[in-house]
């Protein structure tokens, strides 16, 4: 059984979905039964954050090794990461809407993602760039190692410099104190796993079209 | 639940600092390169041949920038012309009537030139040089001496350029600064941090054919944070406030520089490869 993973992956996204919608939230004021989107909002910056990871991780051992494999594997996770940091904005953009009362808020944490993004977009035009195979796989991977270290300044110090509407930052209270009984970590924890198994399945279907593509070209 | 937690960020600076002596300590380790080591304590005596080296070949690179720059005199005489014309532009947008204008665009303004001027002078710090010129540097210098004398070097032009802006902007805009030293200070950081991000980002641009609007796509997004850090240190010099509160940003300013030294000296070498 080497799909296990994938199983899992459905199995536990499925037990998010009814748990997520049916299962027991604390009732709060203003958040009300939006806290659900816990799952499907933060989660969403966990997976970023994994897959953004691996594929720095790749970029280096590019850098190391320069086989076409890990280009590859590098540029994909960097894809699916920026889809998952879209469908965070969206879905955060959404909870917004109906907690803090419009789509886009001037938050430290909003904008410094949102820029994150642009640093995302910029690599993939900075891949297409180039001709040759080998300059666009080693100078994208120098330019995907140093925008992940200011990406990773700009979303874990910047917002902590000033304050934030999200919660856990300048004097809100985080969802712990709430969650007394614990109902929402039974279902927030297999979420996080979920979605990025989810997120790693999505890669290895693109890796494995794009080889397909690389030998329909070659025959 | 970590994440749940309201204070595990109490030590922000902390984190940002272990990262880049991290990477200093791990890169001294692997490279046995002394040059850090070299700044910190000139009194170490026992510098083996190979750092003694690197300094020399930083500083004859740093001369030959400045002999190259010196006989052009029409490169850095057109950014002087052009940080000059800019602000002159400026106030005459404004309609003269700057002593309505509020400090934070006065500041805003100011910094937003300096980033086009950063911008434009230092792309071409990887173009101006013919293939074969950088080919014959790559047969006698190391890598890591050529990107470490042109951050030294474009770090000097960028404070020469935007000291002069400085005063000519103060002259025709005004000058509402309260705390002009630290003003002068914010600009010195900015001068090193953006010459040090761009200088690497020049170095990628160069490789691809439509470098100009690569630089500008590049290098904006990776630019903010310190920009952003930059704006909330002159605002705080501007308004002449206290300077213990303008020490958290002045100390992240200083972290993030030098993790983006160390990370253009530990990835230039696979540029300079290619």
């Amino acid at each position: 059984m080497k799909n296990w993973w994938k199983i899992l992956s459905v199995v536990l996204l499925m037990y998010v979905m009814i748990m997520g919608f049916l299962g027991e939230v604390p009732r709060q004021p203003i958040l009300n039964e939006s806290v659900r989107n816990l799952y499907f909002h933060v989660t969403m910056w966990f997976s970023m954050m994994a897959l953004l990871i691996t594929s720095v991780w790749y970029s280096v051992k590019y850098l190391r090794n320069p086989l076409e494999e890990y280009d590859d594997k590098a540029v994909e996770f960097a894809y699916t990461g920026i889809l998952f940091g879209v469908l965070g904005l969206i879905t955060g953009s959404l909870w917004a809407r109906f907690t803090w009362g419009a789509w886009w808020t001037n938050d430290p944490k909003l904008n410094s993602v949102a820029i994150g993004m642009l640093i995302y977009f910029a690599y993939i035009i900075l891949r297409g760039s180039f001709q040759d195979e080998l300059q666009r796989g080693r100078i994208s991977a120098v330019y995907n190692i140093f925008a992940f270290v200011i990406f990773m300044v700009l979303i874990w110090i910047l917002p902590r410099m000033t304050d934030s509407l999200h919660p856990g930052n300048g004097g809100n209270p985080g969802f712990k104190p709430m969650d007394t009984k614990g109902t929402m970590q039974i279902v927030f924890r297999p979420a996080i796993v979920g979605w990025i198994l989810l997120g790693v399945w999505i890669t290895t279907l693109r890796l494995r079209l794009k080889k397909l593509e690389r030998i329909q070209k070659e025959l | 639940m970590e994440i749940f937690e309201h204070d595990i960020y109490h030590s922000k600076y902390y984190l940002v600092f272990e990262f880049g002596v991290y990477l200093c300590c791990n890169f001294v380790a692997r490279k046995n390169f002394g040059l850090i080591l070299f700044v910190f304590d000139r009194s170490l005596e026992k510098q083996t041949l190979s750092e003694k080296l690197m300094f020399q070949e930083v500083k004859a690179l740093i001369n030959k920038e400045v002999k190259l720059e010196w006989r052009q005199k029409y490169a850095l005489n057109g950014m002087l012309l052009y940080i000059v014309s800019t602000v002159y532009i400026c106030y005459l947008s404004f309609k003269l009537k700057t002593n309505e204008l509020k400090p934070i665009t006065w500041n805003t303004l100011f910094w937003i030139i300096l980033l086009f001027t950063a911008v434009n002078s230092i792309a071409k710090s990887f173009q101006q040089e013919k293939h074969g010129r950088l080919l014959y540097y790559y047969t006698l210098a190391s890598p890591e001496g050529i990107i470490l004398s042109k951050i030294i070097y474009n770090s000097l032009l960028m404070l020469v350029l935007s000291l002069a802006g400085f005063g000519f902007y103060a002259i025709v805009m005004g000058n509402p600064v309260g705390d002009i030293s630290l003003y002068l200070g914010s600009i010195i950081l900015g001068a090193v941090g953006f010459s040090s991000t761009l200088t690497m980002i020049a170095g990628i641009a160069s490789k691809a054919d439509n470098s100009s609007t690569l630089m500008a796509i590049l290098s904006f997004p990776v630019i903010i944070p310190i920009l952003l850090l930059l704006l909330k240190v002159s605002k705080n010099a501007l308004d002449g406030l206290d300077r213990g509160s303008s020490a958290d940003e002045v100390f992240t300013l200083l972290a993030i520089d030098l993790i983006v030294v160390v990370l253009s000296v530990i990835l230039f070498p696979y540029l300079w490869k290619s």
